[in-house]
């Protein structure tokens, strides 16, 4: 996290604003009630923090999936139109045009849950019950050949499935891989012997026309 | 003369208004810079506007832009996402002056759409680890010590459709998912210190109230270092689509962390990798590795005119070239143009010292003579970062990135005075 001291020094050091004294607390606001927090703590971490007790097989999750989620992630998860893919692509992500999904992509299983359960179906968020969304999630693991179709899915045995793209991500390394090549002075004069254009957006012809959209 | 009257009159005078218009520009267009060649009946004549009433002070009272402007409108990109309910549109910034973003045009990104949240019914937790879980209403947050503070909001994915190669003919739309406002709220520090953060808190997770319930992770000293939950933004309420009544600004970040209809901040040991943190907002290399917690917007810039949506009608002569340069890392010190596809390079005047983590305006004064130009700008920040080209970002992260396309923008401008986006070797 050293760069990220650093950005922060940095940042301070660049604006010395005027920000108000901090001083005792000024007693505003309520206590939050263990009910209240109950309600809209609903995210769940890659460790399982958060998962309610439950379960559903991979069989309850097909029918659940055909009825909330395949109008647009299609019946087999494989995507309708533009809307997100949610299987397949796996071993595609060097390939030009990766095609990232929960099988090819998603490093955490518990990503999957959480994002289903609070942000999904689209247009009618937080319906799911706990047993649903271990069913669809199930479901959306089979349709990835991630587990076999007898599979139940549970909060005991969540940790043990292994998603397939888990060591695929780094930390943020602009600060090695980049900023030193990034940070040398700029040229003024002479800067290249020939400039060619090598690419014309008007070829493609996709921008929307500035009248009528 | 009644109301009924009056109205009739002013549209009256709206029509001969825009025939008038229509005959100077006709006017102007054969004359020329240097003389008119018979005398301007704009001021030989009699206007309509200087021999009637205008609209009186209860016409409008909230006004909108003069019907002339209106052309000068977010735009979105129908084929760029499946749904208008959770997508993205584009700030005219190539019509845009200044550095300040009026709301009413400044790009929208929602996941679930754009809702509307009562202030009455308005309601902020912070819970997690801290000593007293809190509840605040808005008039809660009224009360606390406020501050004033100017950032831009860019989203990641801001030229993200440019990785591969020139796609978008327009400054608004290669450039436009950014705005600069000035926001008035309260910091998240005095918030979190309000409630007590416990030494084992090393993250903070902030929650919008919308159905997408976007939520993002960030270090607990970016929380407690410059973020601000702001309920004004240029001096008047958060429009809806930027987050009525409460957002989170993230200064320097990606516009994906500025949580608005912010609901709750939870102080965490860790991250929650949440899907905007790790299937979005993530950035794939050339070898399938991706990156991930790539928050900060590095250092940027673009010309906004001339471009392919602000061609230069006017001829020969003097030509104002004007943009946008801004970085997430700091202020802007500099500004380079370049006319002839980054061969040769002049510093271009910024109209204000550089403000870190701010747009900054930049203009460059050149007698143009028709001659073709391949129109570049070059930003440097304060810390030394000079905006690279994207040859030089293809480099390093390959083709298959969407997120932080910071490169730089090339515009053909032709001699007939149309410009278009191109990329050059």
């Amino acid at each position: 996290m050293s760069k990220f001291r650093n950005l922060v020094i940095a940042a301070a050091l660049a604006a010395p604003l005027a920000a108000p004294a901090h001083a005792e607390k000024l007693g505003l606001g309520r206590p939050a009630l263990p009910e209240e927090i109950a309600a809209w703590n609903l995210d769940v971490s890659p460790d399982g923090t958060g998962l309610p007790e439950g379960s559903g097989s991979v069989a309850d999750g097909e029918t659940l999936f055909s009825d909330n989620c395949a109008a647009c992630h299609g019946e087999f998860a494989e995507g309708v139109d533009n809307w997100p893919k949610l299987a397949g692509g796996a071993g595609t992500l060097a390939d030009k045009d990766p095609l990232k999904t929960v099988g090819s992509y998603w490093p955490y299983l518990s990503t999957v849950w959480d994002y289903a359960h609070r942000s999904m179906p689209f247009g009618n968020a937080q319906t799911l019950s706990a047993d649903d969304t271990y069913a669809i999630v199930a479901y959306i693991l089979y349709s990835n050949d991630l587990v076999e179709d007898d599979f139940v899915l549970s909060k005991e045995n969540f940790l043990s499935v292994e998603m397939p793209n888990k060591d695929g991500f780094i930390v943020d390394d602009r600060a090695e891989t980049e900023y030193s090549q990034f940070s040398k002075p700029a040229c003024m004069e002479n800067c290249k012997e020939t400039v060619e254009i090598t690419a014309h957006a008007t070829v493609l012809d996709v921008t929307p026309d500035n009248q009528d959209d | 003369m009644d109301e009924k009257e009056r109205d009739s009159a002013v549209s009256l005078n709206r029509r001969n208004f825009l025939r008038a218009g229509a005959a100077a520009g006709a006017l102007a267009a054969g004359a020329g810079a240097a003389r008119a060649e018979g005398a301007d009946p704009l001021i030989t004549e009699v206007q309509p506007w200087a021999n009637g009433w205008g609209d009186g002070v209860d016409a409008a009272p909230y006004g909108m832009p003069i019907e002339f402007e209106s052309d000068v409108v977010r735009r979105n990109v129908g084929w760029l996402t499946a749904d208008v309910i959770s997508s993205i549109n584009f700030t005219p910034i190539h019509a845009l002056d200044g550095t300040i973003t009026p709301q009413g045009c400044a790009f929208e990104r929602h996941h679930s759409g754009a809702i509307e949240l009562p202030k009455a019914d308005y309601r902020l937790m912070i819970h997690g680890l801290v000593e007293q879980p809190l509840v605040f209403t808005y008039e809660d947050l009224e009360r606390f010590p406020r501050v004033n503070r100017t950032y831009f909001l860019e989203c990641a994915a801001n030229s993200g459709m440019e990785w591969a190669g020139a796609q978008l003919n327009g400054v608004q739309f290669t450039q436009g998912m950014i705005h600069n406002m000035e926001y008035t709220g309260v910091t998240l520090r005095t918030l979190l210190e309000e409630a007590g953060v416990k030494p084992e808190g090393k993250w903070v997770y902030v929650e919008g109230a919308d159905a997408s319930s976007n939520g993002r992770s960030m270090p607990i000293e970016k929380a407690l270092d410059d973020v601000l939950v702001a309920f004004k933004a240029n001096g008047e309420a958060l429009r809806k689509e930027h987050g009525y009544p409460v957002r989170l600004c993230v200064p320097g970040w990606e516009g994906n962390m500025w949580i608005k209809w912010l609901r709750r901040i939870e102080v965490m040991e860790g991250p929650v990798e949440s899907r905007e943190e790790t299937s979005k907002y993530t950035d794939t290399l050339a070898n399938g590795i991706s990156r991930k917690w790539t928050w900060v917007m590095d250092c940027k810039s673009v010309i906004t005119s001339p471009s392919p949506q602000m061609p230069i009608k006017h001829g020969k002569g003097p030509l104002v070239i004007t943009g946008l340069a801004w970085s997430g890392r700091g202020a802007v010190t500099g500004v380079d143009v370049s006319l002839d596809g980054g061969k040769t390079w002049q510093p271009a005047r910024l109209a204000q010292p550089g403000q870190a983590m701010a747009l900054s305006r930049f203009y460059l004064d050149i007698d143009w003579q028709g001659e073709e130009m391949l129109l570049q700008s070059r930003a440097t920040d304060d810390t030394g970062y000079v905006q690279p080209t994207k040859n030089q970002l293809r480099a390093v992260r390959g083709e298959n990135s969407v997120y932080h396309n910071n490169g730089i923008q090339t515009w053909w401008v032709k001699a007939d005075g149309e410009a278009e986006n191109v990329e050059v070797s």
